[in-house]
C-alpha cells in the first residue's frame, strides 16, 4: 500500500467545487510534482490533505499509511506525519520561532511515545539543522515569520520540516517568489530530506524548481483534476508547450 | 415625573403651553410631540454626571433666557453661497422659519421633492408619517426630545427610487441674532428611495446680535442601495449655541458619506447616530473643527452595527486654540451576530495654546468575534520640526503655522467624497482659519 | 520561554481548571456577622491598635454609610448584602509567633500546596514572602535579613504598632478614606496586609511578595498594602491570590497605596487568580480593588503589571499620580475572562508635573460568555509641560458569545503634551490557529501559545518566577474556550 492514497477526491470551498475527482498515490521514498496553472486547484489539494478548515470534502477518500486521513483533525494529521510547507507562512507575533518549534516537536514526540526535549537539548539539535539552511540564530529568536523576508519565510518552513521529520511533506509553491540563490538553498534543503521512508508532494507553477529537485513523477493539474501523469520529462514538455494544451483537453 | 436637575428649563409653563399647542395638530404628530416632552421631562437638562455629557456642560446655555417667540430680525439678502456650490438648490430658513424669497429651487429634477415640513405634515405624504421621529431614538437625547416637542418648521426632502440628483441640495439655517436671545428647533427629514443618489449640505450660520440657540434634528432614511452624501457646516457667531442631532438609517448595500465641519459658535455639539441594520451597508462619518476664543466644540457619534458585514470609517480632526475646548466621543457598537464587521475610528487634535483643552473618548463595545475594529486618538502640538523647516525657508511664523494647521485639517477634509463640496468646505475652512488665526489663537 | 526553570508555583499548577479550590480545615476566629461601628471597634481591638487608627477607621465607616455603590462600571451582579458577611476571620493561633516552627502545620501545608513554601530554606532565592490567610498575616519570611538593610517588611497591623509615625504619615495619603465606596469600606474594616518601607538609597535586594489566600466561608477579605520608597530607593513587590471553590460570591475589597519619592522606583506585580466561579457563573470572588501610586518625587517611577485571570468580577484600575517632575508611570495588563467572568479594568495616569510620561499596554482576552472591558483615563493637567503618554489596548475575542470593550478617556489640557492612543479588537486568527495545528500542536496548546504571544509585551515585564506561572495560567484559564 502506498504511503498516501487519494481516490475520487472532490472538495468545495465556499460552496464552489474546486477538486473534481482527484486520484493520486504517493509511495514512500518518491517525490511527486504536481504542476498546474493558477486557479487549477493544486493548492486546494494541499490544504485538503492538511485539513484546513473551510475546505469541505464532498466525496472520495484520503488514506495515509493505512489510516483514514479525513477523519483526523489538522493537528492529528500533523502528528501522524503530514507536513505542509505553506505558500504564505503565517505570522504569529510574540511567539518566538524556537518556542513554536519546540512545542510542535514535543507534541509530535509525545504522540510517538518519545521523551520530550528540554530547551537545551532542543537548541542543540536545532543548531545542526539550521546551519545547512543558512538560518541564523537571530531568526530563531524573532517571532514566527514576523518581519521575515519572503526567502526567510520559505527557509523557515524547510527548517521546520527538517526538525519535525514528517513522513509526507507537501510543499505548496515553496519556490514562488524566490530569487535563484534562495531557490537553491531551499532546494538543497528539500533534497537533503529525501529519504526512502518519506514521500513528497511538490506543488508548483514553474518547472524551474524541478531542475533542482528532480521528481520521480510529474502530474499535470487542471480544472480540479489530474489531466496527465508522467516522469520528469513531462515537466520539460510543459515548459515548452505551456499549460494551454492540457487546459484545453480538460475543457473538451 | 419631574426633571432630575435642580434647574427647570425650559420652564414648566412653557412645557405645558407646548403640550397644549401640540394637541392642536394632527393626532399622530401631537403624539410625537408629547413623546418628546415626556422624554425631555424624564431626562431633564443633561449635566456632567450623565456620561454622554461628561465633557460638555450646558449651564451656559441654560443660563440664557432663550425665548422661542423672540421676533426674528428680517433677513433680506441671502447669505452668499459657498464658493463652488453656486449651482446647488437652496432652501433657506431664518430662525427656523422658511424664507421662500431667499430660497432657490428652480429646475428641481423629477422624482425629487423639497417641501416645508409643516406643509407636508398637514397633508401627510407617506414619507413624513412613516419616518418622522422614527429614525432617531430619543433615549438619551434630551435636546432632540425638546426638538421633537417644539419644532415649528423644517424641511422634507424625498427622492424616488432610482432618482439621481446631480446638483446638491443646500439647506441653509440662519440664526439671526435680534434684540433678545432666541431659540428655534430646525427639523429635517430626508428620504432616499431605492438606489437614489443625492448630496445634501446643511449650513448652520450665525449673524451678529443677541445669542441664539439652534436645536436641530436631521433624520436620514436610505433604502436599499441608496448613495447618501450628507455634509454639515456649522459656523455660528461667538454667542451662538448649536446642538444638532443627525440620525441615519441605512438599508442593505446603502452607503452614507457624512462630514461635519465646525468653524464657530459658543457651544456646538454635533451628535450623529448611524444604524447599520442591513448587510453590506457602508458608512463614513468624518469631520473637522477649528475652535478658538471660548468656543466649545463637541462631536459625538454612535455607529451601531446590527447587521453582519457592514463597514464603518470615522475620522475627526480638530484644532483648538485660545481657551477653547474640543470634545470627541466616538462609539462603535458591534452587536452579537454582526460578524465580519469592519470598523475604524480616528481622532486627532492639535492644541495651539496653554488654555486649550481636548477631551477624547473613542469607545469600542463589541459582542461579535469575527470583527476587525480599531481606533486611534492623538493630541499634541504643531510639529516643531516641520515648523522649523518652514521658518528656515523664510516663511513668517504666523503663516507657517497657518499652513501647517490647514495641512492638518485637510487630512480630514480629503475624506469628503463630493469634490465640489470638499472644495467649498475647504474654502470656508481656509477663510475661517485665516480670520481666527490672525493672532493665531496661539501662545 | 527560552529556558523554563520549574518553580514550586509551576509544579502546583496542573493541567486542569482551578487547582486552588481546596479548603484548609483550620479553626477560625470570626467577628460577629454584619457591619456596624462595633465591628470596626472589634477589629481595631483585635489588632491592638492605637486610638488614632480606630478614629480613622470610624471616620471611614461613618462616611461609608453615606455612600452608594458605584454603577458606572460594565459589570452585573446581584446586590451585595453587606450585613450578611463576616468582616474578620483569623486562623486561631497563639498570641505571637516567635518563629515559623510555631505556625500551625496545617497553614504551612496550605501554602506548600499553593506552591508558596514559607520555610526560608525552601524559599525561592531572592523572594521574601508575607502570607495573608483570610484576614491576617501568618508569616513573613526573610525579615531579619531585610531589617539589616533598614528595609521594613511586615504585616501592616504590626507596622501600625511599631512604626506609627510612618503609617500615620502615609496611610490614606494616596487613597483617602473617602475615596470610593469599596476603598472606604476597606478603610473601616481592613484587617491586615503588607507594609514595606525602603529607606533612602537602598536597593531592596530581593523581591518582596505577599500571598493572599481567602479560606473561611462567608468572609470578605479587606487587606491594605502600603509601600514607601524613599529617595533613590528601589523595590519590586509581587502579589498572588487564590481562594477555595465555593458556590457563594465572596468580596475582596483591597486597597494598595504606593509612594515613590525622588528618584525612587516601585515595581508592583500582581498575578490574580482568585476563584473565578464555575462554568455557569456560580460562585467566585468579587475583586473590587483600589490601587494607586503617587510619584511624589522628581524622576520617580511606578510600574504596575497585572495578570488578571481569576475572580468572577474584577474591578480595578491601578493608577499613577505623576506629581514629581520627570516622573514615570507604566501600566502593563493582561486580563483574561472566560465562561461567565466579567472584568472592568484599566488604569488612570494623572500627569501633574512637568515632563512626566506614562505608558499603558493592555491586552484583554475574552472567551465563553465573558465580558472584558478596558477602561482608562489619561489626564494631562495644565501645568504638565512636555507630558507624554502612549497607550495601546488590544482585545482578542475567542468565540461569538463574549464581549470586548474599550473605553478610554483622554483629557489633554496642555498644548506641549503628546498623547497617543491605539486600540484594536479582533478574533483569534484562524490562520495562526491552523498553522499551529498543522505543526501538530493540539488546539488548546495552540490557543495558549498564540495568546501568550499576544500578551508577551506584558508578561515579559514580570519577574521570572511569576512570568512562568503567568504563562501557564494564560493557557489554563482559557481551557474549554475553543472547539
Amino acid at each position: 500500500m502506498a504511503l498516501l492514497e487519494i481516490e475520487g477526491l472532490r472538495a468545495r470551498v465556499e460552496g464552489k467545487e474546486i477538486l473534481k475527482g482527484v486520484d493520486l498515490r504517493v509511495e514512500a521514498g518518491a517525490v511527486h510534482a504536481v504542476m498546474g496553472p493558477n486557479g487549477s486547484g493544486k493548492s486546494t489539494l494541499a490544504h485538503v490533505i492538511a485539513g484546513r478548515p473551510g475546505y469541505e470534502v464532498t466525496d472520495g477518500s484520503i488514506t495515509f499509511d493505512g489510516r483514514d486521513l479525513l477523519s483526523l483533525g489538522a493537528d492529528e494529521r500533523a502528528r501522524a506525519g503530514v507536513f505542509l510547507a505553506f505558500q504564505y507562512p503565517v505570522e504569529i507575533p510574540g511567539v518566538t520561532n524556537t518556542t513554536f518549534l519546540r512545542h510542535a516537536l514535543n507534541a509530535q514526540r509525545a504522540e510517538r511515545g518519545e521523551p520530550t526535549l528540554d530547551p537545551i537539548e532542543f537548541v542543540r539539535m536545532l543548531r545542526d539543522k539550521m546551519r545547512s539552511l543558512g538560518v541564523t540564530e537571530e531568526l530563531l529568536k524573532r517571532p514566527v515569520n514576523v518581519g521575515f523576508s519572503g526567502g526567510e519565510k520559505k527557509r523557515n518552513e524547510i527548517l521546520q520540516m527538517a526538525v519535525l521529520e514528517p513522513r509526507l511533506a507537501v510543499l505548496d509553491e515553496t519556490d514562488s517568489g524566490l530569487d535563484i540563490d534562495a531557490l537553491k538553498v531551499v532546494a538543497d534543503g528539500v533534497n537533503a530530506l529525501r529519504s526512502p521512508a518519506r514521500g513528497m508532494l511538490l506543488i508548483t507553477h514553474y518547472q524551474r524548481v524541478l531542475s533542482y529537485v528532480v521528481p520521480d513523477h510529474v502530474h499535470v493539474f487542471a480544472g480540479g483534476v489530474i489531466v496527465a501523469s508522467g516522469d520528469k520529462d513531462l515537466a520539460r514538455e510543459l515548459e515548452e508547450k505551456g499549460y494551454a494544451d492540457f487546459a484545453a483537453a480538460d475543457a473538451a | 415625573m419631574r426633571a432630575r436637575t435642580t434647574q427647570s428649563w425650559p420652564t414648566d409653563e412653557r412645557l405645558i403651553a407646548a403640550e397644549r399647542a401640540a394637541a392642536a395638530g394632527p393626532a399622530w404628530l401631537a403624539e410625537t410631540r408629547r413623546q418628546g416632552l415626556r422624554i425631555f421631562r424624564d431626562a431633564g437638562v443633561p449635566h456632567a454626571k450623565i456620561e454622554a455629557w461628561k465633557y460638555t456642560g450646558v449651564n451656559g446655555l441654560v443660563g440664557i433666557g432663550f425665548d422661542p417667540h423672540a421676533p426674528a430680525p428680517e433677513v433680506r439678502i441671502p447669505p452668499p453661497p459657498l464658493a463652488g456650490l453656486e449651482d446647488a438648490y437652496r432652501v433657506v430658513f431664518v430662525n427656523g422659519r422658511f424664507a421662500p424669497l431667499l430660497s432657490e429651487l428652480d429646475g428641481l429634477a423629477e422624482g425629487v421633492a423639497v417641501v416645508p415640513l409643516t406643509t407636508a405634515a398637514a397633508d401627510p405624504p407617506e414619507a413624513v408619517r412613516a419616518h418622522l421621529g422614527r429614525v432617531l431614538d430619543l433615549d438619551g437625547m434630551p435636546f432632540a426630545a425638546l426638538n421633537a416637542a417644539f419644532w415649528t418648521e423644517g424641511c422634507l426632502v424625498t427622492l424616488d427610487d432610482g432618482c439621481t440628483l446631480s446638483r446638491p441640495i443646500h439647506l441653509v439655517s440662519i440664526a439671526a441674532g435680534g434684540d433678545a436671545p432666541t431659540m428655534f428647533a430646525p427639523r429635517t427629514l430626508v428620504v432616499f428611495g431605492r438606489g437614489a443618489r443625492a448630496t445634501i449640505v446643511e449650513s448652520h450660520l450665525g449673524t451678529d446680535g443677541a445669542p441664539t440657540f439652534s436645536n436641530a434634528v436631521s433624520e436620514v432614511v436610505a433604502a436599499e442601495g441608496a448613495v447618501v452624501e450628507h455634509y454639515k457646516q456649522v459656523q455660528g457667531c461667538e454667542a451662538d449655541f448649536h446642538v444638532g442631532a443627525s440620525a441615519v438609517s441605512l438599508g442593505a448595500g446603502a452607503s452614507y458619506d457624512g462630514f461635519a465641519l465646525t468653524l464657530g459658535g459658543r457651544l456646538v455639539r454635533n451628535e450623529t447616530r448611524v444604524t447599520l441594520a442591513s448587510p453590506g451597508a457602508e458608512c463614513r462619518i468624518n469631520g473637522a473643527y477649528a475652535a478658538f476664543g471660548d468656543s466649545h466644540v463637541d462631536n459625538t457619534t454612535l455607529i451601531d452595527h446590527v447587521a453582519a458585514g457592514a463597514t464603518s470609517r470615522e475620522t475627526f480632526m480638530g484644532v483648538v486654540g485660545d481657551s477653547a475646548r474640543g470634545v470627541f466621543q466616538g462609539k462603535t457598537l458591534v452587536r452579537a451576530h454582526a460578524q465580519k464587521t469592519d470598523g475604524h475610528m480616528l481622532h486627532k487634535a492639535l492644541l495651539l495654546s496653554s488654555g486649550a483643552e481636548v477631551d477624547a473618548k473613542p469607545e469600542l463595545e463589541i459582542y461579535a468575534d469575527d470583527v476587525k475594529c480599531s481606533h486611534g486618538a492623538t493630541a499634541g502640538k504643531l510639529d516643531e520640526t516641520m515648523l522649523f523647516y518652514l521658518l528656515s525657508r523664510g516663511i513668517p511664523r504666523g503663516q507657517a503655522r497657518r499652513l501647517l494647521i490647514e495641512a492638518f485639517l485637510a487630512g480630514a477634509l480629503d475624506e469628503i467624497r463630493h469634490a465640489n463640496v470638499r472644495e467649498a468646505l475647504r474654502g470656508a475652512l481656509m477663510k475661517s482659519i485665516g480670520d481666527a488665526t490672525r493672532d493665531l489663537g496661539c501662545d | 520561554m527560552e529556558t523554563e526553570p520549574k518553580t514550586a508555583n509551576e509544579l502546583a499548577l496542573g493541567d486542569t481548571a482551578y487547582k486552588y479550590g481546596f479548603v484548609t480545615d483550620i479553626e477560625s476566629e470570626l467577628a460577629p456577622k454584619g457591619l456596624d461601628e462595633d465591628t470596626v471597634r472589634f477589629i481595631s481591638a483585635k489588632k491592638d491598635e492605637p486610638d488614632w487608627m480606630l478614629e480613622w477607621r470610624l471616620r471611614a465607616y461613618r462616611h461609608w454609610t453615606t455612600m452608594r455603590e458605584p454603577t458606572w462600571q460594565k459589570v452585573n451582579y446581584p446586590p451585595i448584602d453587606y450585613q450578611d458577611a463576616y468582616y474578620y476571620a483569623a486562623p486561631k493561633t497563639k498570641e505571637r509567633l516567635n518563629s515559623l516552627d510555631e505556625v500551625d502545620p496545617e497553614l504551612l501545608a496550605t501554602y506548600e500546596k499553593l506552591g508558596i513554601p514559607l520555610r526560608e530554606q525552601e524559599m525561592l532565592a531572592g523572594v521574601a514572602v508575607d502570607a495573608v490567610f483570610d484576614s491576617v498575616s501568618v508569616a513573613t519570611t526573610y525579615k531579619g535579613k531585610l531589617e539589616a538593610m533598614g528595609v521594613i517588611f511586615s504585616p501592616i497591623s504590626e507596622a501600625v504598632r511599631e512604626h506609627p509615625e510612618l503609617v500615620r504619615k502615609y496611610l490614606g495619603s494616596v487613597v483617602p478614606y473617602s475615596d470610593n465606596f469599596f476603598a472606604t469600606l476597606n478603610a473601616a474594616v481592613f484587617s491586615d496586609g503588607t507594609f514595606a518601607y525602603v529607606p533612602k538609597g537602598v536597593r531592596c535586594p530581593m523581591e518582596l511578595s505577599t500571598y493572599f489566600r481567602i479560606n473561611a466561608t462567608q468572609t470578605g477579605q479587606f487587606e491594605r498594602t502600603l509601600i514607601i520608597a524613599e529617595e533613590g530607593s528601589y523595590v519590586s513587590y509581587l502579589e498572588g491570590c487564590t481562594a477555595p471553590m465555593r458556590d457563594e460570591n465572596q468580596l475582596h475589597a483591597a486597597v494598595v497605596e504606593l509612594v515613590a519619592l525622588d528618584d525612587a522606583e516601585i515595581k508592583y506585580s500582581t498575578v490574580q487568580n482568585w476563584y473565578p466561579g464555575d462554568a455557569d457563573g456560580r460562585g467566585g470572588i468579587y475583586n473590587f480593588v483600589t490601587k494607586r501610586g503617587a510619584c511624589r518625587g522628581r524622576n520617580s517611577k511606578i510600574l504596575w503589571t497585572q495578570v488578571e485571570t481569576g475572580s468572577a468580577i474584577t474591578w480595578k484600575y491601578p493608577s499613577c499620580i505623576l506629581q514629581g517632575d520627570g516622573s514615570v508611570g507604566e501600566f502593563y495588563s493582561v486580563a483574561i475572562t472566560n465562561n461567565r467572568q466579567q472584568a472592568d479594568t484599566g488604569t488612570k495616569m494623572i500627569h501633574i508635573g512637568r515632563n512626566t510620561s506614562s505608558r499603558i499596554i493592555s491586552k484583554g482576552i475574552s472567551a465563553g460568555h465573558a465580558d472584558n472591558t478596558y477602561r482608562g483615563l489619561v489626564r494631562i493637567q495644565p501645568k504638565a509641560e512636555g507630558a507624554r503618554n502612549y497607550t495601546r489596548c488590544d482585545s482578542l475575542l475567542i468565540g461569538d458569545a463574549c464581549g470586548a470593550h474599550t473605553v478610554p478617556y483622554i483629557e489633554t489640557r496642555n498644548a506641549s503634551a503628546k498623547v497617543e492612543h491605539e486600540a484594536t479588537t479582533s478574533k483569534i486568527s484562524e490562520d495562526q490557529l491552523f498553522y499551529c495545528l498543522q505543526r501538530g500542536l493540539p488546539e488548546e496548546e495552540a490557543v495558549s501559545l498564540i495568546v501568550n504571544g499576544f500578551c508577551k509585551e506584558v508578561l515579559q515585564t514580570l519577574p521570572m518566577e511569576f512570568a512562568v506561572e503567568a504563562q501557564k495560567l494564560v493557557g489554563i484559564s482559557l481551557e474549554g474556550s475553543v472547539g
